[in-house]
């Protein structure tokens, strides 16, 4: 099967700094791929690159290829919102709307033009239950979503990002602003979730990628040093640097 | 000499303490002379009749309906082109030379006195347009004069929108005007009402600017062509010209009564938006 993310010979600049360095990455679909590395090597902003939320960066300069299903995502001409909308996110602090938790999952249905009451209704129940949250929340739809822990903020962010029907869920240390108990629910839920969705994962966190990514990369510095299976590069890494990493000797 | 840390710690509280008791003082001052001298004048025929005798006796009606129309138009003209200005300048420029001199022209349109914006309404609207002294001339001149007021503050409000709201609406597929109308712009509420509010203040007090081109009709206006005066203008004239102290307090007292009553109520309308909003 074609993996779902093809990257090569990517290269990225904000002005003169070169942030990634001929990066080629393969992204297997309904798997759990984890970007690790030291903070300030590149694996937010490669994450960045999939959605093109580099966008938003004005000295932000791309090359090479980056293909989503199929399509390269920086050829003139692509539709960077419906991009978007196939390749959701999630973020580091759980950040929902200051607006209803109804509301919150609805918005990217209102960005749609549906308004329908009972679409809505429907799409929200559904988008919360696959979250897990839906237990939780039922009775206070119509709460402030601020109130709610922040486990369960976050857990509201990826019920959001559903109700737009995401192909792949790219996450961005989702668990960081987390306690452990929250983060194993979380950790739980990208389990199931990788059952219907393409989910790749920054993470600072070792014990999470062990623990719940197929797939592992490490990066350094801007360049990919290794990429393969989660167990083959946590107990048989063949970089030494990739190894001085996963054993803590780092630095 | 270095003064110790605790009598300067008291020194400062006195100081700090003694500012704020001076400016309430002279608000409450100024408060309490006016409604004393004026509200002796006031009362229900004081507010629904119309002036007579050049307002001698008689109400002051027309001239509360002209507050609070002429503030309203020059609002209704000036928020969504301020509104516009500012969230073009936000979200849709970034920040560069000629974004710099729009800003600094419109801190220079602030500085402007009112009087000045006056005498370009009369030229321009009144004059050159041949609009006459009239609601729609007046509300233009005080839609210009509230611009910068209305810019700058809803500039601000829409900085002060987190940038992750931003990031999660592109990040779901929406588009710059999706995430201004959707996003930005409701969160940035409470701040561009702020401006709103005081534009309000501004305009409902403002007499050169709106004597020009408003002119000073006594009549009750039928349409956005009639002069029409405002309580302001309708207190200046008539301790200007000697025609009735007390008249002119009482119009005073009504006015600042007015400006409280708007205060109370956008705050009130705001909270509403708030609560409403997510709860």
């Amino acid at each position: 099967m074609k993996p779902a993310i093809e990257i090569s010979g990517l290269n990225l600049f904000y002005g003169l700094f070169h942030a990634l360095k001929d990066v080629s990455l393969a992204v297997e679909r309904r798997k759990i791929t984890a970007l690790i590395g030291p903070s300030g090597c590149g694996k937010s902003t490669l994450l960045r690159v999939l959605n093109r939320m580099n966008d938003l960066i004005p000295e932000c300069r791309i090359t090479g290829s980056v293909l989503v299903e199929g399509r390269d995502i920086y050829a003139g001409g692509e539709d960077v919102c419906a991009l978007r909308k196939k390749v959701g996110m999630v973020f580091q602090r759980p950040n929902p709307f200051p607006l209803t938790v109804r509301e919150n999952v609805a918005f990217g249905l209102r960005v749609e033009g549906i308004n329908e009451p009972g679409a809505i209704e429907q799409a929200v129940e559904e988008s919360l239950k696959a979250a897990w949250l839906w237990e939780n929340v039922k009775d206070s739809l119509d709460r402030s979503a601020l109130e709610l822990p922040l486990d369960q903020q976050q857990r509201l962010c990826v019920a959001r990002l559903l109700a737009v029907e995401p192909d792949v869920i790219l996450m961005d240390e989702p668990c960081s602003a987390l306690d452990p108990i929250a983060t194993g629910k979380i950790e739980d839920l990208m389990i199931e979730l990788r059952a219907r969705y393409t989910i790749v994962i920054v993470t600072h966190n070792m014990q999470q990628a062990s623990r719940i990514s197929d797939v592992s990369a490490y990066m350094l510095l801007g360049e990919m040093i290794e990429m393969g299976p989660t167990l083959q590069l946590f107990s048989k890494p063949r970089d030494r640097r990739t190894e001085d990493y996963i054993t803590g000797r780092y630095g | 000499m270095r003064i110790p840390p605790r009598y300067a710690q008291n020194i400062a509280v006195v100081l700090l303490g003694g500012a704020t008791a001076l400016a309430l003082a002279a608000l409450v001052f100024i408060i309490a002379f006016v409604m004393v001298k004026g509200m002796p004048a006031v009362n229900l025929k004081f507010l629904v009749d119309s002036p007579r005798e050049m307002g001698r006796s008689g109400g002051i009606f027309p001239a509360i309906v002209g507050s609070f129309i002429l503030p309203l138009a020059a609002i209704a003209i000036a928020l969504p082109a301020g509104v516009g200005t500012a969230v073009y300048l936000a979200e849709y420029t970034l920040e560069n030379r000629i974004t710099r001199v729009i800003r600094i022209g419109t801190d220079c349109l602030a500085g402007i006195p009112s009087i000045i914006f006056g005498l370009f309404g009369f030229i321009f609207f009144v004059t050159v347009l041949r609009m006459g002294w009239c609601i729609l001339s007046g509300a233009l001149t005080l839609a210009i004069m509230i611009l910068p007021t209305v810019i700058r503050t809803s500039e601000e409000a829409i900085k002060a929108v987190p940038r992750s709201y931003r990031e999660v609406s592109f990040s779901l597929g929406a588009t710059q005007w999706e995430t201004v109308w959707k996003v930005v712009l409701p969160n940035a509420v409470p701040g561009i009402m702020t401006g709103v509010m005081l534009s309000m203040g501004r305009s409902i007090g403002e007499t050169a600017a709106v004597i020009f081109t408003a002119g000073a009709a006594l009549r009750l206006p039928t349409s956005a062509f009639d002069s029409v005066r405002t309580m302001a203008v309708h207190f200046y004239l008539l301790a200007r010209e000697g025609i009735s102290l007390e008249n002119a307090y009482g119009t005073a007292a009504v006015l600042i009564v007015s400006i409280l009553l708007i205060n109370a109520a956008s705050y009130w309308l705001m909270h509403r938006f708030i609560s409403r909003r997510a709860r």
